[in-house]
């Protein structure tokens, strides 16, 4: 009976996983191609040291120990969770124990220390961000739903290492009732005097009722977390080493050139140009209105962005009071990403072009407009208040770039729209008519009669 | 001293060692200005022959490329590569980080590439080798904190060859709380120098400024005209300019030179 229940639980949260993250590939794939040159060992150095090592958590020491403690706690109940599987779909219990001897006690006892590292870890979170309140946990734009999702999943990491301790502390208590059905673990770090403190002398079958209560209770959490995740910035658990190897490897002050805006201004100039590249008559638009004109990468970034807030910290503009946070504009854009995503899913014809209605039969990203964009999510104010000082880069653990993001809604307020900062009007005709960032009366030259 | 053009160079065949590029701020805005004659007068110094593109030179176009402005950027770099391949001129020098950031990093992209250096990596080499030589005198045991540019800094990486610069001044360098890789911005970069601020608590030079007072600093050095300008007018707000200066390295290299 139990075996049924976990195959079929299993099956259909694996079938409702898997729908949901083709969903946020097919989000991600919403933006444009993107440059994937570069050199591939830098790529996988970058995976190695910054996504496996954790590198540039370790530039804020207390945060990143105990989000270690957490992650290698996590990477490890991975063995532990295959156990569970095995176990599950063949109704064996501890299907590992008899091969690997002493190794196996080796691993669990591990995953224990670990998983009571990350249950500290897990209240130091929980208070850092409900009574300490770091700052940058609690900025505005984590207001309701982004401050839930990060409290329940630090309550789901209370649950989850409940379970363990449960299951493994009954468990070793019935070790010494029932050897033939509970196979010899030795002794396990903590449940090994956990166990028999909490569970001992109880009833064999109230101790077997507990020892499932453990087992399902940690995989009904891990089920749940799978389901959840795709809803959650807690998907970074995934997200964070695809991000990393496709982060980008130019210099980090080159701003990604406009070939087509290059070429038109050569041949203006009465230079050679490869007019391949040019717009060819029709009305171009350049820079980016919605997601659909930013590349994949940057959607990529979005959806691994994990809401930690170390970008906005140490925004110069977000913290002299202005409208701009970036870690604001990376949820901006997973969740119009994610609102394109639904509403092509859904196939609803309002959502396609208005133009030729008639003729459109299926709704797709090539006749998507819901008559929405990026600037209902993204304010000018805020893409207007970027000094482009690039701490946001340098800040980030997973290297999210949230500047080009804005510099290409920039991009597309000033070529597209003739829009932007009416200071900017000035500066735009002495450099174009003058050569110079101001309307200069004298010679560019003449500072040098005096020296 | 005479300082050449590439034109007038070229005209009289001497080929300089370096083309030295003064940059909108350095060519017209009044305190800049003073950094471009010091920063001359030490490449004269030093013996090193170099020249300017003058008239000849316009804006780099970063602001308008970071306003979000490609037209014009492409314009003017593209004239400007146009001006410097005709001189075939192989290495830069200036004394402004963003000219430095995108000669460097974003001409090469339509065509123009050249070893470009920050003018305090030129004058570190200089020390280096000699050509010129430094006594802390005036700045020797004086406070001095130095600001990170971001273009110099956290976006090209150039961290030490500034401080290695003030320590041969014998001064006593203090560091910021938020320093190199995390050094803050004066407020001034993306164009933001050329536009009123958007609305907040506070304005990003003033809360530099802020920082750079609470080391007890007596100058604070920068080496970029837009930062000088922007802590600057943070210290005036503060009305702490009478005893706070603030100064280009160069400046304060060209005070000590032997």
């Amino acid at each position: 009976m139990q075996q049924i229940i976990f195959i079929v639980l299993t099956g259909i949260v694996s079938f409702f996983a898997y729908k949901k993250f083709s969903q946020i590939y097919r989000n991600i794939m919403l933006g444009k191609s993107s440059d994937m040159s570069g050199d591939t060992a830098q790529r996988w150095q970058n995976v190695i040291f910054v996504a496996f090592g954790q590198k540039k958590m370790f530039k804020n020491w207390i945060p990143a120990i105990f989000h270690l403690f957490i992650y290698v706690a996590f990477l490890f109940t991975q063995v532990e969770l295959i156990e569970i599987i095995i176990d599950g779909i063949f109704g064996v219990h501890r299907f590992f124990a008899p091969f690997l001897g002493g190794l196996y006690t080796l691993i669990i006892s591990s995953i224990e220390v670990l998983s009571l590292l990350a249950l500290v870890a897990t209240f130091v979170f929980l208070y850092r961000r409900n009574l300490l309140k770091v700052p940058r946990l609690v900025k505005s734009e984590l207001n309701g739903w982004p401050k839930l999702d990060a409290n329940l999943i630090l309550i789901g990491e209370l649950l989850l290492v409940t379970g363990i301790f449960t299951m493994n502390g009954a468990d070793s208590v019935l070790q010494g009732i029932d050897p033939t059905h509970y196979p010899e673990t030795g002794s396990l770090a903590i449940s090994s005097w956990f166990g028999p403190a909490v569970f001992g002398g109880m009833e064999p079958e109230s101790l077997m009722f507990v020892e499932r209560f453990g087992w399902w209770l940690h995989l009904l959490v891990v089920l749940g977390f799978i389901s959840y995740l795709p809803y959650s910035k807690h998907l970074h658990i995934f997200m964070a080493f695809p991000n990393v190897y496709f982060s980008k490897l130019t210099p980090r002050g080159e701003m990604e050139n406009m070939p087509e805006i290059m070429n038109e201004v050569k041949s203006m100039l009465g230079m050679e140009a490869d007019t391949s590249a040019t717009s060819g008559g029709e009305m171009p638009e350049f820079g980016s209105k919605d997601v659909f004109d930013l590349s994949w990468k940057n959607i990529l970034n979005a959806y691994s962005c994990t809401e930690c807030g170390r970008c906005s910290a140490v925004c110069p503009a977000n913290l002299t009071g202005k409208n701009l946070s970036p870690r604001k504009i990376m949820m901006d854009i997973r969740d119009r990403a994610t609102e394109i995503g639904n509403n092509i899913a859904s196939g609803d014809l309002k959502y396609a072009k208005t133009k030729d209605n008639t003729d459109i039969k299926t709704l797709t990203a090539d006749n998507y407009d819901d008559g929405k964009s990026l600037f209902d999510y993204i304010s000018r104010e805020e893409l207007h208040a970027c000094t482009t000082c690039n701490a946001c880069v340098e800040a980030c653990p997973i290297l999210i770039d949230p500047l080009e993001p804005i510099l290409k809604m920039r991009r597309y307020e000033i070529l597209t729209e003739s829009a932007g900062p009416g200071d900017w009007v000035p500066m735009f005709t002495a450099m174009e008519n003058g050569g110079c960032v101001w309307q200069m009366p004298v010679e560019r030259e003449a500072w040098r009669a005096e020296v | 001293m005479t300082i050449k053009t590439m034109a007038e160079a070229t005209a009289e065949g001497i080929e300089v060692e370096v083309l030295f590029w003064v940059g909108c701020a350095g060519s017209f805005d009044a305190r800049a200005q003073k950094v471009t004659k010091a920063f001359s007068q030490l490449l004269d110094k030093a013996g090193v022959s170099f020249a300017i593109l003058g008239n000849e030179e316009a804006c780099t176009g970063d602001p308008a490329r970071r306003a979000g402005n490609e037209f014009i950027f492409q314009m003017l770099a593209l004239q400007n590569i146009n001006t410097l391949n005709m001189y075939g001129v192989k290495k830069i020098v200036t004394a402004c980080p963003h000219c430095f950031n995108t000669l460097k990093n974003e001409y090469p992209a339509l065509g123009g590439n050249y070893e470009v250096v920050h003018h305090t990596q030129f004058l570190q080499g200089l020390l280096n080798d000699g050509k010129l030589k430094v006594e802390g005198g005036s700045f020797k045991g004086k406070k001095i904190t130095y600001h990170d540019s971001c273009y110099l800094g956290r976006i090209n990486g150039e961290y030490e060859a500034p401080r290695d610069l003030l320590t041969n001044l014998e001064a006593d360098l203090v560091e910021m709380k938020r320093c190199k890789t995390t050094g803050l911005c004066c407020g001034a970069g993306g164009a933001q120098m050329f536009k009123e601020d958007e609305p907040g608590d506070k304005r990003i030079n003033i809360e530099r400024a802020e920082e750079a007072l609470s080391t007890n600093a007596n100058i604070v050095a920068a080496n970029c005209p837009f930062c000088i300008t922007m802590i600057t007018d943070g210290m005036k707000a503060k009305d702490k300019q009478d005893d706070v200066m603030v100064m280009d390295i160069s400046e304060m290299i060209l005070q000590s030179v032997k």
